[in-house]
């Protein structure tokens, strides 16, 4: 697969063509290089800076009944915003039961009957209704969850990657399949297997190719690299890579922040229910100086390779009612205001942050230098536009 | 105290064999390393050493005896998902006494607090009922700890909260650990000496 990929990139115009004419741009292993960009230059620059979704100020609850009739209410997100770009992986990062699946089950409307959730998401610049989450979900959202568990164990491979179709594009998406599975070394005889025949790394592939066949436009990926060997690891974020160079914007959930910043351009941080942080990849270097929150630089400093320094205590229980700062336990640097009130949520340094202590540290030399290294992609998107 | 495991060999079907002439030596106090690719047969070594797999040929003994399949095995396995590892329909107090009368010396090293012990498992999360599980298998009976990829769920800052603590209780009470996991880093931050599953398996 990777091989084809550069041999894309060297034979230029030609291969991409043929590949767009099957199937839109749908299996595009190149954006780059597209001559498509030139033509919807303009259209290009809107997207860039509009977000495909929007996540403004969300809060999430579930009703319980606690003994007999008396129902109580569990706040499980708070005051959550983030943004997700085409061509962009954001990475959610935090601990278990920091709320990152539930975000993702809200976006696609999958959320069980007794949760509550309130503020707004967008995409496309459009309110995202229950009704639109169900008319998108599977198509222009979809998600890769996390293991071969969530495949039908009864239904051949492909069936269930090409899904419901009508008949008379049974065909082209049988066809379209293959092709993709081809790209991502799944033998034809893979087709009629069943999931259980699988491989750890050959069912990845397959839950790729399932939100890939979609032309998903926002894909979600859950958890998708826990306990994988390098190798595997490496594969699986490479597929991600991949569809965020194709335009698409991928949240990828996740709690090893290592393999979310190998290809992530941003990382937002999870705790209780909310984000505390949102941080461009290049900010996470050295003793973490670059980055703006207390927990983000615990997070950093805790890896094994930086010192495997742990602070103490842990993340509040979901029923535990909190006036102040989410993190104010833990926090070495906390004052009486942190205890009163959520903190403001602040730009800073072209991150976000939710902290009253976090303040602009400009050290303009070395940031040049990590921008370069750091956004290579970016750049380059932009050298095509001025050719 | 030496734990052993000799000539180790381990099929599900006839020739095909996951672990093949696996030798494998484990001293009290030491913490080592085990790593290997996917599908290399490290999660079915540590079941056969923990005696939760007694379909294999070869050896496992302690200082050259047979460990006894009665009474209290002094080899525990810690797993990757602890939700798997305890019952949903018991309360987290009687989950954690299954094995022993857990002293407060660890309950306050794991930094467990008395208000999780009328909880069930659903209502904690993955870190938390990871220090129960280890809690619950570090009784002071216990010789030899099996860590089979245990803080793969879990953030960094509690991974480093949860090894301080079982590098600690294993120091006080003499215990080697087996620490299984892909991180190269951590093995290399965790353990004294690492053994590579694909070298030492003659498949």
């Amino acid at each position: 697969m990777e091989n084809k990929a550069e041999i894309n990139v060297e034979e230029g115009l030609n291969t991409e063509i043929e590949i767009n004419e099957e199937f839109g741009n749908k299996l595009n292993v190149t954006s780059n290089k597209r001559p498509i960009s030139e033509l919807d230059s303009s259209t290009e620059e809107k997207k860039k800076t509009e977000a495909l979704l929007k996540v403004e100020d969300i809060s999430l609850s579930f009703t319980q009944y606690a003994s007999g009739l008396r129902q109580t209410k569990l706040n499980i997100i708070s005051n959550l915003s983030l943004e997700a770009h085409s061509g962009e992986i954001l990475a959610v990062v935090g601990s278990s039961g920091s709320g990152k699946s539930l975000l993702a089950h809200a976006i696609l409307g999958i959320l069980p009957s007794n949760a509550k959730l309130d503020g707004k998401i967008e995409y496309k610049g459009r309110i995202l209704t229950q009704e639109k989450k169900k008319e998108l979900r599977g198509k222009e959202i979809a998600l890769v969850p996390q293991s071969v568990n969530y495949l039908d164990p009864l239904m051949r491979i492909s069936d269930q990657v090409i899904g419901d179709v009508a008949e008379e594009d049974e065909k082209l998406m049988k066809n379209l399949q293959r092709k993709i599975f081809q790209r991502y070394d799944l033998k034809p005889e893979v087709d009629k297997m069943l999931p259980h025949e699988l491989s750890g790394g050959m069912a990845r592939r397959v839950l790729v190719s399932t939100a890939i066949i979609s032309s998903a436009k926002l894909i979600i990926a859950d958890e998708p690299t826990p306990g994988l060997d390098e190798k595997t690891l490496n594969e699986t974020l490479s597929y991600f890579k991949d569809m965020a160079d194709n335009r698409c914007a991928v949240i990828l959930i996740t709690h090893d922040i290592e393999a979310a910043l190998k290809i992530s351009d941003k990382i937002a941080v999870f705790y209780a229910g909310t984000v505390l942080e949102v941080a461009n990849a290049r900010d996470f270097k050295n003793n973490g100086e670059n980055l703006r929150h207390p927990y983000t630089r615990a997070l950093w400093n805790a890896l094994p390779q930086n010192g495997f320094q742990a602070i103490v205590g842990h993340q509040p229980m979901q029923d535990e009612v909190i006036d102040g700062c989410v993190f104010y336990e833990r926090c070495s640097k906390k004052n009486d205001l942190c205890s009163r009130g959520i903190p403001l949520l602040k730009e800073i340094d072209g991150g976000v942050v939710r902290c009253n202590n976090a303040v602009s540290e400009e050290i303009p030399n070395s940031d040049e230098t990590s921008s370069i290294h750091g956004h290579e992609l970016k750049i380059s998107a932009k050298e095509v536009k001025e050719v | 105290m030496l734990l052993k495991g000799e000539n180790i060999r381990f099929s599900y079907k006839g020739d095909d064999w996951v672990l093949k002439d696996v030798d494998i030596s484990l001293k009290s106090g030491e913490v080592l390393g085990l790593i290997g690719d996917s599908g290399s047969g490290k999660s079915t070594l540590c079941k056969i050493l923990s005696g939760y797999e007694n379909n294999y040929q070869g050896n496992v003994s302690i200082d050259g005896k047979e460990i006894g399949k009665k009474g209290y095995n002094p080899v525990q396995l810690v797993f990757q998902h602890p939700e798997k590892a305890v019952n949903p329909k018991w309360k987290m107090k009687d989950i954690l006494n299954e094995g022993h009368d857990v002293s407060q010396d660890i309950l306050d090293s794991f930094g467990i607090k008395q208000a999780w012990f009328n909880r069930w498992p659903n209502e904690l999360s993955g870190g938390e009922l990871q220090r129960f599980a280890l809690a619950r298998a570090l009784s002071p009976k216990t010789r030899f700890l099996i860590a089979d990829e245990i803080t793969t769920m879990v953030d960094t800052v509690t991974q480093a909260q949860i090894w301080n603590t079982v590098l600690d209780v294993a120091e006080e009470q003499n215990t080697g650990v087996l620490v299984v996991s892909h991180d190269k880093n951590l093995i290399k931050h965790l353990c004294h000496d690492t053994i590579h599953l694909d070298d030492i398996n003659n498949v």
